[in-house]
């Protein structure tokens, strides 16, 4: 019998996860205040990019946000490291090692639907790539001013939301095994050395994959909170153009 | 009731290195095969052999050949070794390596995608095939997955106490297993003895709890010869503190990664003993130098010597020694990367054992074999680092055909009733007699008399005194029981018949290392220092005389005429160096 | 020496002691040496306290995997680890491991973990290769020698839920078994096509990954990381993903074949 405090991380997780569930629902029911346009500046929230009423040129009330955010949010979901976390935490199976989980009457894993659908991960993977484009785009864009370059807080944290988020897609498993996991040789052919030099470079990556997908999960709330605050009027974007 | 039993062509006792691979050679050869062990599968002594396995390929360095590697064994072994068994193991070693590597064995590499090879103490060449520092255990697990792929029965946690003579012959064995203490009988037209040696007779030794020379004292009582016994194998470098660990294997990659050895003064005290070669002479020098500047007053206040490799840098130790990083802050809270470890000399091999047929692996009674380290001649009086694996291998592969031709040959067996009833009797004593002598105690008795009469340096008085002890516990051990006479894995009731095993061994060695007037290899007499004309022509060979008495005589080395020129040679390059 | 050894001193043990039927922990007292591991604790009782101990051990330097037990209720080699690093305040639990049958005391039965491998056919060398030595690059066999080095002490069916809660022992073949298998498919020169084993008989896709086995492993191997989720992507790339189903590409493992059922 574990006499430690087991508990205390499925706990925490179900506590992080559960409010930050809820803040994304809330802001994309919201659908406001994703943009910071004062003084010539454009800085899009992560949760609202790409922006497709602006590329679509639509105006709408509904909360479109929902268009984007199943993507970000699949990978996410089929991600191997927050499937280990949410089978933990919410489905106890385990809650933690060598404590007996939930009473289940029949243990089927990841065979039967929908967590069969786990296995598609790569397909999320695929697309998030495709988000992080925008998001890299997004970041760019936000150090320009009509056009003139200029650096403030708003910008900053955009960028290390971006950089935070391209380390956690990058460190994805799937892409590991695409990248060079899947070889058998990696030695058989000079397209294989290559892949296996990137394979090397993304594992390290993917041995912190955990630290990644935690530490993107709040550069991306902070930054779509920032934007809400600073858009909303409660404080103006600290900046200066050069 | 009637008691399990099971017919074989061929039995191998032991599943280490050696027996596993003859298992695999006689299930080849066609033979019904079974193999019993005492532990489970997969856990035998082997896998704690870290360095490699020498194999004169010559990936690494053209040079090498079998000459070579056959004069450095002769050398290594101070020219007592037997030379066939010496030659054989030269020149098939390289294509035993290149066989595990065929069965999923997984070795470092060269450059060029061949067998990487390394440098070790006594090998003229880069020489030692290798994975990181855990060759044994590599070579295990493949010798394990060919063997359950074969057509080999395994008997796991099988204890075996008697060898069943009908005659002359040995046509079987008798035992139990241990989880439910049920009892089991094999006949067997070939019997081959793996089971490894004896180091849990002494106190510090890197040995598992397995090596209680079982296969020795069964060969010995079925009456077989038993050679080179003095020549005991001292590591220079176990751990010596905390007590739980003392004994415990520092690997010699420590000094090959450039380890420094100095004793409390500070001084690194190697420049005294062999300014050449340093902390990478051979094992014998080194167990003897640290030994003897602890005993001068010298020693670490835990009874050793610093090792020191906290001037390297530590990114790099923690690479190249992770185990022993692991090890040292696990288990004694130092970080060598910054702190000196202290080490002292622990028994690590035993270089003799059953005499043998170096072709064949038989001994000289009909139906028994031996291979491995429980065989005797292949390394003489010092065993360099990186041979028992190909030992192992070799002949292994050689016992395992040489018992199933055998039992070819042979016609059906069966076991003498008188036989069996006298094993089942013994067995029945330890756990039902009238015995007082408590085995756990008696045990430690033995470690002690050991340990302090017949270690590193040895002398008339002190093997005399020891010898005494031991003919004392003698006269106790029909006297041993269990003391809880439950059947299921009983731990006392299992050392019973280990303990009777380990006394038989120890007065082996401590007679005829008080026989054996000189110092050589593994055997160092504070009386005789020096080499003798004599005895660098003589083994010797003990067995049990009808009467029960132990007798030993000094037996000239066979040689072999064909290779004489070989080692006049490297005996001349040595006198010249 | 270091000044992390503390010196001895009286510990409480509490031992499971029993078989099959029935069994509880039991109370031990013993004077501890500095630097003492548990399991020269449960020797020590055994020697002087209680004969009849039941524990396999074998050669007490963490090198061949006999002593598992769950200390304190996680699985550990006893011959690993201290009793200083367990909190002094509580006695220290040491009970046997669960997913497999109990023999008595510390003692299971293990060998349906030997029943398991005798399914994974061996390494069986390309019929392709080239006659003489094999070519191997170090690069291949830095992957496999992390699975390698396995001292097969079985914490990790220990730990893993679907053996130990679940009982699934038919069903799935258990980490050590998803490291042997990725050791034999990801080897350059093996010529089987394993993956049918992996998902099928081996049931890959009953592990969900929550990483336990890892957690346990003594040798430190990335069993979830590095040879679990790497399986399931093979398993992917053959049964799972549309994409390559459509360009036909699902199934192309150079060099490999069928295992002959």
């Amino acid at each position: 019998m574990r006499r430690d405090r087991w508990w205390v991380q499925p706990a925490l997780i179900v506590a992080a996860l559960t409010v930050f569930g809820i803040y994304s629902i809330v802001r994309a029911i919201l659908s406001k205040y994703y943009a910071i346009t004062a003084g010539g500046a454009h800085l899009q929230s992560p949760f609202f990019s790409p922006d497709l009423p602006g590329i679509f040129s639509f105006k709408t009330g509904l909360p479109w946000a929902f268009l984007v955010l199943w993507a970000p949010l699949g990978m996410r979901s089929t991600c191997y490291y927050y499937r280990k976390s949410y089978y933990r935490s919410f489905f106890l199976a385990p809650p933690s090692c060598a404590v007996a989980g939930a009473a289940r009457r029949r243990y089927t894993g990841e065979t039967k639907l929908p967590l069969v659908l786990n296995n598609l991960h790569r397909f999320f993977f695929y697309l998030a790539v495709l988000v992080v484009a925008f998001l890299w785009y997004d970041a760019i864009r936000g150090f320009f001013y009509h056009g003139s370059f200029g650096i403030g807080l708003g910008n900053a944290i955009m960028l290390i939301n971006v950089l935070c988020l391209s380390a956690f897609t990058f460190g994805c498993n799937s892409w590991r095994h695409i990248i060079g996991g899947k070889l058998n040789c990696f030695s058989c052919s000079s397209a294989a050395r290559t892949r296996h030099g990137l394979w090397q470079k993304f594992s390290i990556l993917n041995g912190h994959h955990q630290f990644w997908a935690w530490i993107s999960m709040f550069t991306v709330g902070l930054t779509d909170l920032y934007i809400w605050l600073a858009s909303s009027g409660v404080f103006t974007d600290p900046h200066h153009v050069f | 009731m009637a008691i399990e039993h099971h017919d074989y062509d061929v039995l191998v006792l032991g599943s280490g290195g050696s027996g596993l691979r003859a298992a695999i050679a006689a299930a080849e050869a066609g033979a019904k095969t079974g193999l019993v062990c005492k532990s489970l599968l997969g856990k035998a002594h082997t896998v704690m052999a870290e360095g490699g396995l020498a194999a004169s390929l010559g990936n690494v360095d053209p040079r090498d050949g079998w000459e070579t590697h056959f004069q450095d064994t002769m050398f290594g072994g101070k020219y007592l070794n037997n030379w066939r068994m010496a030659e054989l193991h030269a020149k098939e070693a390289p294509d035993r390596a290149r066989e595990l590597e065929h069965w999923g064995a997984v070795f470092d590499r060269t450059p060029d995608r061949r067998m990487s090879q390394r440098a070790f103490g006594g090998h003229t060449y880069k020489r030692l095939v290798h994975i990181g520092d855990r060759t044994g255990l590599e070579m295990i697990r493949t010798l394990q997955d060919k063997t359950v792929h074969s057509a080999v029965d395994v008997f796991m946690e099988t204890t075996i106490t008697r060898l069943i003579k009908d005659g002359e012959r040995v046509v079987g064995c008798f035992g139990y297993r241990r989880p439910t203490g049920e009892q089991i009988t094999f006949s067997a037209k070939a019997l081959v003895l793996a089971t490894g040696g004896s180091g849990r007779i002494y106190k510090i030794t890197s040995n598992s709890q397995d090596c209680t020379g079982d296969g020795y004292a069964l060969a010995y009582e079925a009456g077989a010869e038993m050679v080179d016994m003095e020549f005991v194998q001292f590591h220079p470098t176990g751990m010596v503190y905390p007590p739980g660990v003392a004994g415990l294997l520092v690997t010699e990659a420590v000094r090959g990664e450039g380890g420094i050895l100095r004793n409390a003064l500070g001084e690194r005290f190697m420049e005294k003993y062999d300014p050449k070669r340093m902390e990478l002479s051979t094992r014998d020098v080194v167990a003897r130098s640290i030994y003897t500047e602890v005993k001068e007053g010298r020693g670490t206040p835990h009874g050793g010597a610093y090792l020191d490799v906290s001037h390297l840098d530590s990114d790099y130790v923690r690479r190249k020694l992770p185990s022993m990083y692991d090890q040292f802050l696990e288990l004694a809270g130092v970080d060598i990367t910054k702190e000196p470890m202290q080490v002292g000399p622990t028994c690590h091999y035993f270089m003799g054992g059953i005499k043998v047929d170096a072709d064949t692996g038989a001994t000289r009674v009909p139906g028994l074999f031996a291979t491995g380290e429980a065989s005797g001649g292949m390394n003489g009086a010092n065993r360099l680092g990186g041979n028992s694996l190909g030992d192992l291998l070799v002949f292994g592969r050689r016992a395992g055909l040489g018992a199933a031709e055998a039992a070819g040959k042979a016609g059906s067996v069966s076991l003498p009733a008188d036989e069996l009833a006298a094993a089942q009797a013994e067995v029945d004593t330890f756990l039902n007699g009238s015995g007082t002598e408590n085995p756990f105690q008696m045990h430690k008795e033995l470690q002690t008399i050991m340990g302090d009469g017949v270690g590193i340096f040895r002398d008339r008085e002190g093997l005399s005194e020891a010898i005494g002890k031991l003919e004392g516990l003698q006269s106790r051990v029909g006297n041993l029981r269990a003391p809880s006479n439950r059947l299921d894995y009983n731990p006392g009731w299992q050392l019973c018949r280990e303990v009777r095993n380990m006394l038989t061994v120890s007065l082996m060695i401590s007679r005829a290392a008080l026989m054996r007037e000189e110092s050589r290899g593994g055997h160092s007499r504070l009386d005789f220092t020096a080499y003798s004309d004599y005895w660098s022509e003589n083994n010797i060979v003990t067995h049990m005389h009808s009467d029960g008495e132990m007798v030993l005589t000094p037996t000239p080395v066979i040689t072999r005429d064909e290779l004489g020129a070989l080692v006049e040679a490297r005996k001349e390059a040595e006198k010249a160096s | 020496m270091s000044e992390t050894l503390t010196a001895g001193g009286t510990r409480k043990l509490q031992i499971w002691r029993g078989d099959l039927t029935s069994g509880e922990l039991v109370d031990y007292e013993l004077e501890t040496e500095p630097g003492m591991v548990v399991l020269d604790a449960v020797l020590e009782i055994q020697r002087s306290q209680a004969p009849d101990l039941a524990v396999r051990w074998n050669c007490k330097a963490a090198k061949c995997g006999s002593c598992s037990a769950e200390v304190n209720g996680r699985p550990r080699l006893m011959c690993k680890t201290r009793l200083d690093h367990l909190p002094a305040d509580q006695p220290i639990t040491v009970e046997p491991l669960r997913a497999f049958p109990l023999i008595r005391d510390l003692v299971t039965d293990v060998s349906w973990n030997y029943e398991v491998n005798k399914k994974i056919p061996p390494f069986t060398p390309r019929e392709d290769l080239p006659e003489g030595d094999f070519l191997i690059d170090q690069a291949d066999t830095d992957r496999m020698s992390e699975f390698r080095k396995c001292i097969e002490c079985f914490m990790c069916q220990d730990v893993c839920h679907i053996l130990r809660d679940h009982r699934l022992h038919d069903r799935y073949y258990g980490p050590r078994f998803m490291v042997r298998m990725a050791s034999l498919d990801m080897h350059p020169l093996d010529g089987l096509d394993r993956i049918d084993q992996i998902a099928d008989d081996g049931g890959i896709g009953l592990c969900n990954i929550t990483k336990c086995c890892t957690e346990v492993c003594p040798e430190g191997i990335h069993i979830t990381d590095n040879a679990i989720i790497p399986l399931k992507e093979r398993v992917v790339d053959a049964r799972y993903d549309p994409l390559l189903k459509i360009l036909g590409r699902n199934r192309r493992r150079p060099g490999k074949k069928k295992p002959a059922v």
